[in-house]
């Protein structure tokens, strides 16, 4: 569902991953790993069509890919269903009862976002993946704020959307408990040289 | 050979510093020339006396204005074209040339209309023009100043000199119409180009090749140092990438 | 698209969501201008329309910071990109929004605040209609700078320098046209030209903001 060759891509002008190769099919989850810095954020964007590759070739249906920022994209003054509701028509999917249900945020359906805990907030965030009805899941540190109960609700909603064919690609520390293959950003470290090649003659 | 190998930082600055120096001389030549020639050796004007003379400095001025705005939407035509980066640059170089020809221009005027009009400013609608043509300039080269990643800053400069050269022009005829809308006829505006008489015309032609070879050097020598400091940049991006590795 | 715009017009109804902001500055300013310009009903008669167009336009001109920068902020932008619905339909329903939330009350508003100012009679009908069909190019071109500055932190005053030039032309036909029409003179001319202005902008102007708004997100 996702195909890189040889990608390279750039955050502020600099480019931070080179030669990265890897392939993604239905019902397959990607974990990113790498320290701080180490391009996870500016991959997953480039992989949601936010950003351009700097070289290579990246094949994927952008019609298929959702994507989950590290922000959570809540607006404070709108209820938890409000805020579902909305993604949910963008998308074209009929029903937020599921995504409510997937991460236990039924009991919060009309209280205001501004009012809710980190955690909750993050949940909310996270069920917004379920009303976009898309089969590709690219994920920014997915769990950031979450309980030990939480983790274990969102771990159930990505085996799930993989046992329905979807597929995932996310950047997180931590052992969801979902198998999938672990991709090591390290190795693939844009260097200097690699600087040198793309700054269009000025060095 | 394709005017586009020029596009290569390096080419660029190895032609450009071996252009500057005869087109230093030549503007320089072109505009004392000029300017000496319409201002000791041409006769007063029977109407204006030696007021007439500043013409010699205000026209080439506000030309320049004008073709300065001109060149940078061509640059950023270029830019977003084919992405060369020294298109981006040299429109980024030319921006403060041109807000100071477009002063030029204002000021002079105003010192000119002082005598001719009675007044140092009149909303008429040339001038007009030329204060929301300084406005534009004003705005693109703040838009510049404001962002800090060179390619991101290129793309939104660009994208707003070719939105702003459509409503610079749309702000042109809406001045025209605004303006005899309040006073019927043009009792203030002077159209140089019928006025002037052949010994006025040959030194002003002289100043204004002079201004045009001035401001070419110029941009020249500017977009030279903005490529030097966009490789400045780039060798401090290198050394801090490697030192990280 | 209709949940866009319903979600915006419910954000900026909503407590904190700063309806009505633009609309007391508009009271604000004219209030003001009497006091800098003294009380001779035949001097505020004949600046009247060009008051209330300036000051609605300056409250247009606040009110841009809030247009895209809540969604850039939030992280939303990035979603609203990714999501079925092509930026230009984005740009565009936040421009209508912007409109629907400021621009339509200013027109409302204007004859009221045109009894202040001792408008002649006949000009209220022009200052509403210069308004009713000029607002909404504000907005358009207003999103566009909303758009250039909003990856910026103190793009406000940027944004005022950026979109005032491009304000030239609406203010000078939208103003004619309220002028002419509280003085019995013809305007069918500026009346037209303001027209095909409006018209033009929301045509282009999206594509060009939605084209910055693409480099913005990079």
């Amino acid at each position: 569902m996702i195909e890189a060759r040889d990608l390279g891509v750039s955050r502020g002008g600099l480019p931070v991953l080179t030669g990265l190769s890897f392939t993604l099919g239905a019902g397959e989850a990607l974990i990113l790993r790498g320290p701080n810095g180490s391009g996870k954020t500016t991959l997953l964007r480039t992989l949601a069509g936010l950003q351009p590759p700097l070289h290579g070739e990246l094949i994927c249906d952008l019609d298929e890919i959702a994507y989950g920022a590290h922000a959570d994209g809540l607006k404070p003054t709108l209820t938890v269903a409000e805020n579902l509701q909305f993604w949910a028509k963008v998308f074209g999917v009929v029903t937020i009862t599921p995504a409510l249900a997937a991460l236990d945020l039924q009991a919060l359906r009309d209280r205001p976002a501004g009012g809710l805990s980190a955690g909750q907030k993050r949940r909310l965030s996270l069920a917004r993946l379920m009303v976009t009805g898309r089969r590709v899941w690219v994920l920014d540190e997915p769990t950031v704020s979450l309980d030990g109960t939480s983790v274990a609700l969102f771990a159930a909603m990505v085996q799930g959307h993989l046992n329905s064919g979807g597929a995932a690609i996310m950047a997180t520390h931590i052992d969801l408990g979902v198998a999938g293959r672990v991709l090591d950003l390290a190795p693939f470290r844009a260097t200097s040289a690699a600087y040198v090649a793309d700054e269009g003659g000025f060095l | 050979m394709s005017i586009w190998e020029y596009a290569n930082p390096k080419k660029f600055l190895t032609t450009s510093e071996r252009l500057l120096p005869p087109l230093w001389g030549l503007s320089a030549v072109l505009m004392l020339g000029g300017l000496i020639w319409g201002f000791f050796f041409t006769p007063d004007d029977y109407r204006q006396g030696a007021t007439v003379k500043i013409i010699y400095l205000h026209v080439p001025a506000a030309l320049m204005a004008i073709n300065a705005w001109f060149m940078m939407l061509v640059a950023s035509l270029i830019w977003v074209i084919r992405r060369h980066h020294v298109s981006a640059l040299a429109a980024r170089a030319a921006a403060p040339v041109g807000i100071v020809m477009t002063l030029i221009a204002l000021v002079t005027g105003a010192i000119w209309g002082q005598p001719m009009w009675g007044t140092w400013w009149a909303w008429d609608p040339r001038l007009t023009s030329f204060l929301v043509l300084f406005l534009f300039y004003l705005g693109y080269i703040a838009l510049w100043e404001a962002i800090d990643n060179p390619d991101t800053a290129a793309d939104l400069t660009a994208i707003l000199c070719l939105v702003g050269s459509v409503f610079a022009v749309l702000s042109r005829y809406a001045v025209n119409f605004w303006n005899q809308g309040l006073h019927q006829g043009a009792s203030l505006s002077l159209d140089k180009e019928e006025n002037v008489a052949d010994v006025f015309a040959y030194p002003l032609y002289a100043c204004m090749a002079g201004f045009a070879v001035f401001f070419v050097a110029l941009v020249f020598y500017r977009t030279g140092t903005e490529i030097r400091a966009r490789r400045m940049a780039a060798l401090i991006a290198r050394e801090r990438m490697a030192a990280d590795a | 698209m209709s949940a866009l715009l319903l979600r915006d017009l419910r954000l900026a109804l909503r407590a904190g969501g700063g309806f009505g902001l633009g609309l007391a500055f508009f009271l604000i300013v004219t209030v003001m201008v009497p006091f800098s310009v003294g009380p001779t009903p035949e001097t505020l008669a004949v600046i009247a329309p060009g008051v209330l167009w300036l000051g609605a336009l300056l409250a247009c001109l606040l009110s841009l910071d809030r247009v895209l920068a809540l969604d850039w902020e939030d992280g939303s932008l990035d979603l609203l990109a990714t999501a079925p619905v092509p930026l230009e339909a984005v740009v565009s329903i936040k421009a209508l929004a912007h409109w629907l939330t400021t621009g339509l009350p200013l027109v409302l508003a204007a004859p009221l605040l045109g009894v202040l100012l001792n408008l002649p009679a006949p000009g209220y009908l022009w200052i509403t209609l210069s308004l009713l069909i000029g607002t909404p190019a504000l907005s358009v071109i207003g999103t566009f700078g909303a758009a250039l500055t909003v990856g910026l932190k103190r793009g406000g005053l940027l944004l005022s320098l950026l979109v005032m030039p491009l304000y030239v032309p609406v203010l000078i036909f939208g103003a004619e046209v309220a002028r002419r029409g509280a003085s019995h003179l013809p305007l069918e001319a500026p009346l037209l030209m303001l027209a095909g202005l409006t018209l033009g902008t929301i045509a282009l102007m999206p594509f060009a903001s939605a084209a910055v708004l693409r480099v913005n997100l990079r």
